[in-house]
C-alpha cells in the first residue's frame, strides 16, 4: 500500500493537478447548465395540465394576437372595453390597452404622434374616464396618417419574467405572461425592464399590472374584451396551434411585424400595417 | 386630499403608462448608500489587507462606517415596495434570473462578514468591558464575548489573521455587492440610458471615490469634535486613494456617454436634446463639472504643489464633499435620468420631487443621515479610537 505523503513531489502534484482539472471541469458543466437557465425563464411554475380551471388544459394552446393597423378606425372602444371588464384605473395615465395616432403633416420633418391619454384629446373627451382623439388636424394638410392599438407582445423572452426578483410574474405553458396578485412585492422592476411600456403599478393593489389577452376570457373559450369591443375586426385573436384559426391565418396570409425584434424578446403580438416610427 | 398617484409632465411623444415614475428618490438612495458601504470598507480593506499603515487612524471607522450604512441599505428598498410584507418572497423563492432576487442573499452575507469582522477586532476591548462592567451592560458584553476570554498573545495572532481573511473576502463581497447594484440598472435593455456593459464598473468606482469622501469627511469633523490634530499623513492617503480612483470613475463614466453618442443607435436624438437641456445643469455642471472636476484639480494641485497643514484639511474636506456629493448627482442622473428619457425614444419627462410623502425628498435625507445617528451610537458600545483595548496593528 502505497501512502499519499511518500509519493514523489512531481506524481503529488500531478495528483493534484487533475483533481484541480476535475473539480475546474465540474464547476464549468455546472455553469454551462445554468447560463441557458439564467438567460430567460421560459417555465411556468406549475406543470400541472389543468390550469386555471379544470376543465382547461394549457399545453394544448399557444395563443397569438393579430393587428391590423390598416382597419383600425381610433374609435378607442377597446379601451374603454378593457378598463371596464378589467378593473383597470379609469384615469389616463393607466392602460392595458391603449391606441396611438400617427400622423405625417406636409413640410413636417416627424410625426406627429399621440394617443387617447394625451391632454389634448382628454380634454376633447371632457373628462379621463372617456377616450376621444380629438380632431386637432383638421386644418393641416395630412399626408398619412393611421392608428395602432397596443397592448401586451405576451413575449417568449419576457424582460418582466426575467427580472422579476420572487417569480410573482411567469409565462405559462399557452404563451401568456401572467402575474402572481398574491405573489408579487410591488418592486417595480418588471415595469422598468417592458422595452413596450406596457405596465403599470397599481396603487391601490400595490403591484404591477398588464394586459393578459382576458386569461379569465380566454380560458373559456371567449375572445379577449378588446378583441370583442373592436368594430372593425382591427384585433385578431387565436391559437397559433389550430392553423385555422383567426390568428394563424392573420399570420400566414400576411407578411407581419413584431415591434423591437432587436431586444429579443420575440413577442407574440403580430402586426400589419405598421410603420417605421411605430415601437 | 393628496392625489395617489403623480404624474409627470412630458413633451414630445411616451407610452401612456411611463407619465407615472415608478423609481423615485428612495431609489437613487439605495444605490448611494450601497457606494457608501463599498467605499468605506475599501479603506478598510486597504488598511488591513494592503497593510497601508498611515490608515490606522480610519481603520476602525472605515469597518462601523461600512456597517452602519449597510443596515440601512434594505430601508429604502423596502418603503418603496407596494408589498413590503412580501419581502422575503424574493429570498425565500428567488427567481434565479432577476438580478434584484439575489440582493437578500449577497446583503446578508456581506452583514454576516462585517459582524464576524468587528467582532474579532473588539475582541479584547469586549472582554475587557464584560470583565470590568456590571449590571445589564456587562451582561451585554458577556454575551457578546461568546465564552471566550482569551485575550493571550497567541490567541490575539489568531484574532488577525482572522481578520485579515475576513477583508481579504470581504474585498470582492463588497465591491460585488455594488457591482451587482450596477449590473441591475446595467442590464435592463428597455432603457438605453441604463443598458450598458459599464455600469457595473461604473458604479464601482463612483462607489469607491463616496465612501473614501465620506471618510476624509467623518475623520475630520470627529477629529474636530475630539479636539485633537488630524493626522495628515492619514489624510493625505485617504486623498490620494480618493484622486486616484476619481481619475478612473471620471474616465469610465465619459467612456461610457462617448460610446453612447458615438453609437447613435435609435433614441439618441432624445438623448442628446435631454443632456443639452433638462439634464445639462444635473449631468455636466453638478455632476460632472463641481462634484467631479474641481475636486480632482483642486486635489492634483495640493499633491503637485506638496500642500500640508490647514489648507490640506480644507482642501480634502471640501474635495471630499463635493465628491459626495457628485455621487449622489450620479445616481441620481441615473435612476431618475433613465425614467426621464422615454422608453419609445421620442419624448421627455419631468420628474417632481415632492418634499413630504413616503417618496418625497425628507424620507431620502433621513435615511442618508440615519446611518451616522446608529454611528454615533455604536461608537457608544465598541469605542472606535479606543487604542488600548483594540488590535493595534495591522497584521
Amino acid at each position: 500500500m502505497t501512502n499519499e505523503n511518500s509519493k514523489p513531489p512531481v506524481t503529488a502534484r500531478r495528483a493534484f493537478l487533475t483533481k484541480l482539472g476535475g473539480a475546474g471541469a465540474v464547476v464549468g458543466a455546472a455553469s454551462l447548465g445554468l447560463a441557458p437557465a439564467l438567460a430567460a425563464k421560459k417555465e411556468a411554475p406549475a406543470e400541472g395540465a389543468s390550469f386555471p380551471t379544470k376543465d382547461y388544459d394549457w399545453t394544448k394552446h399557444k395563443w397569438g394576437f393579430g393587428v391590423d393597423a390598416t382597419k383600425c378606425i381610433g374609435c378607442l372602444r377597446c379601451v374603454e372595453a378593457c378598463k371596464t371588464e378589467n378593473n383597470v384605473p379609469h384615469n389616463a395615465h393607466q392602460f392595458r390597452t391603449w391606441v396611438e395616432r400617427y400622423v405625417k403633416i406636409e413640410g413636417d420633418e416627424h410625426v406627429h404622434i399621440d394617443s387617447q391619454s394625451d391632454p389634448v384629446n382628454i380634454a376633447a373627451s371632457g373628462s379621463e374616464k372617456e377616450f376621444r382623439f380629438a380632431n386637432r388636424y383638421k386644418d393641416a394638410k395630412v399626408e398619412k396618417a393611421f392608428f395602432v392599438p397596443k397592448l401586451c407582445n405576451q413575449c417568449s423572452n419576457p424582460s418582466c419574467v426575467q427580472v422579476c426578483p420572487t417569480g410573482a410574474t411567469y409565462r405559462t405553458k399557452d404563451g401568456v405572461v401572467l402575474i402572481d396578485p398574491t405573489y408579487c412585492i410591488g418592486c417595480r422592476y418588471c415595469i422598468q425592464a417592458c422595452p413596450y411600456g406596457v405596465r403599470y403599478f397599481n396603487e391601490d393593489k400595490g403591484i404591477a399590472d398588464k394586459c393578459n389577452w382576458c386569461y379569465h376570457r380566454i380560458t373559456k373559450g371567449l375572445n379577449p374584451a378588446c378583441v370583442e369591443a373592436c368594430p372593425v375586426g382591427a384585433r385578431i385573436f387565436g391559437d397559433q396551434n389550430d392553423k385555422q384559426s383567426p390568428v394563424s391565418l392573420f399570420i400566414r396570409n400576411n407578411r407581419v411585424d413584431v415591434l423591437r425584434p432587436d431586444t429579443g424578446n420575440a413577442p407574440n403580438l403580430f402586426y400589419v400595417g405598421i410603420d417605421k416610427e411605430v415601437n | 386630499m393628496e392625489a395617489l398617484i403623480n404624474f409627470a409632465p412630458y413633451t414630445g411623444w411616451v407610452y401612456p403608462n411611463e407619465t407615472v415614475f415608478e423609481w423615485s428618490i428612495l431609489i437613487a438612495v439605495y444605490p448611494y448608500i450601497t457606494g457608501l458601504v463599498a467605499g468605506a470598507f475599501t479603506v478598510s480593506s486597504l488598511y488591513q489587507v494592503f497593510g497601508f499603515e498611515r490608515l490606522k487612524p480610519v481603520a476602525h471607522l472605515a469597518l462601523l462606517t461600512s456597517f452602519s450604512f449597510m443596515v440601512f441599505v434594505p430601508l429604502p428598498l423596502l418603503i418603496h415596495l407596494g408589498h413590503a410584507e412580501r419581502a422575503f418572497n424574493a429570498t425565500i423563492t428567488p427567481h434565479l434570473t432577476s438580478a434584484m432576487a439575489m440582493f437578500g442573499f449577497f446583503a446578508s452575507f456581506y452583514v454576516f462578514l462585517l459582524l464576524l469582522e468587528i467582532w474579532f477586532a473588539y475582541r479584547p476591548y469586549i472582554v475587557d468591558q464584560a470583565q470590568t462592567k456590571t449590571g445589564l451592560l456587562g451582561r451585554f458584553y458577556k454575551v457578546l464575548t461568546l465564552g471566550s476570554y482569551d485575550v493571550s498573545e497567541k490567541t490575539l495572532s489568531w484574532d488577525k489573521k482572522w481578520i485579515f481573511a475576513l477583508a481579504c473576502i470581504g474585498i470582492p463581497g463588497a465591491h460585488g455587492l455594488h457591482g451587482y447594484v450596477g449590473f441591475m440598472y446595467g442590464s435592463v435593455k428597455a432603457r438605453e440610458w441604463w443598458s450598458s456593459d459599464l455600469m457595473p464598473v461604473i458604479f464601482l468606482f463612483s462607489a469607491i471615490i463616496s465612501g473614501v469622501s465620506l471618510l476624509a469627511v467623518l475623520y475630520v469633523v470627529t477629529c474636530k469634535w475630539r479636539k485633537i490634530p488630524v493626522d495628515l499623513p492619514c489624510l493625505k492617503t485617504l486623498a490620494y486613494t480618493i484622486w486616484s480612483f476619481i481619475m478612473v470613475a471620471f474616465v469610465l463614466e465619459s467612456l461610457e456617454f462617448g460610446s453612447m453618442v458615438y453609437k447613435g443607435r435609435e433614441g439618441i436624438d432624445m438623448i442628446m436634446q435631454y443632456v443639452t437641456g433638462p439634464l445639462l445643469v444635473p449631468y455636466f455642471v453638478l455632476q460632472f463639472a463641481i462634484g467631479a472636476v474641481t475636486p480632482l484639480l483642486w486635489l492634483s494641485y495640493m499633491i503637485w504643489r506638496g500642500t500640508t497643514g490647514r489648507a490640506l484639511v480644507i482642501g480634502v474636506t471640501v474635495s471630499a464633499c463635493l465628491v459626495l456629493f457628485s455621487v449622489f448627482m450620479m445616481r441620481w442622473n441615473v435612476v431618475i435620468g433613465g425614467q426621464e428619457i422615454s422608453k419609445t425614444g421620442k419624448g421627455l419627462l419631468s420628474y417632481q420631487l415632492p418634499f413630504f410623502g413616503k417618496e418625497g425628498a425628507l424620507v431620502g435625507i433621513l435615511i442618508v443621515l440615519a446611518p451616522f445617528g446608529l454611528l454615533a451610537i455604536i461608537n457608544k458600545f465598541f469605542p472606535i479610537w479606543s487604542e488600548k483595548t483594540t488590535h493595534s496593528n495591522h497584521v
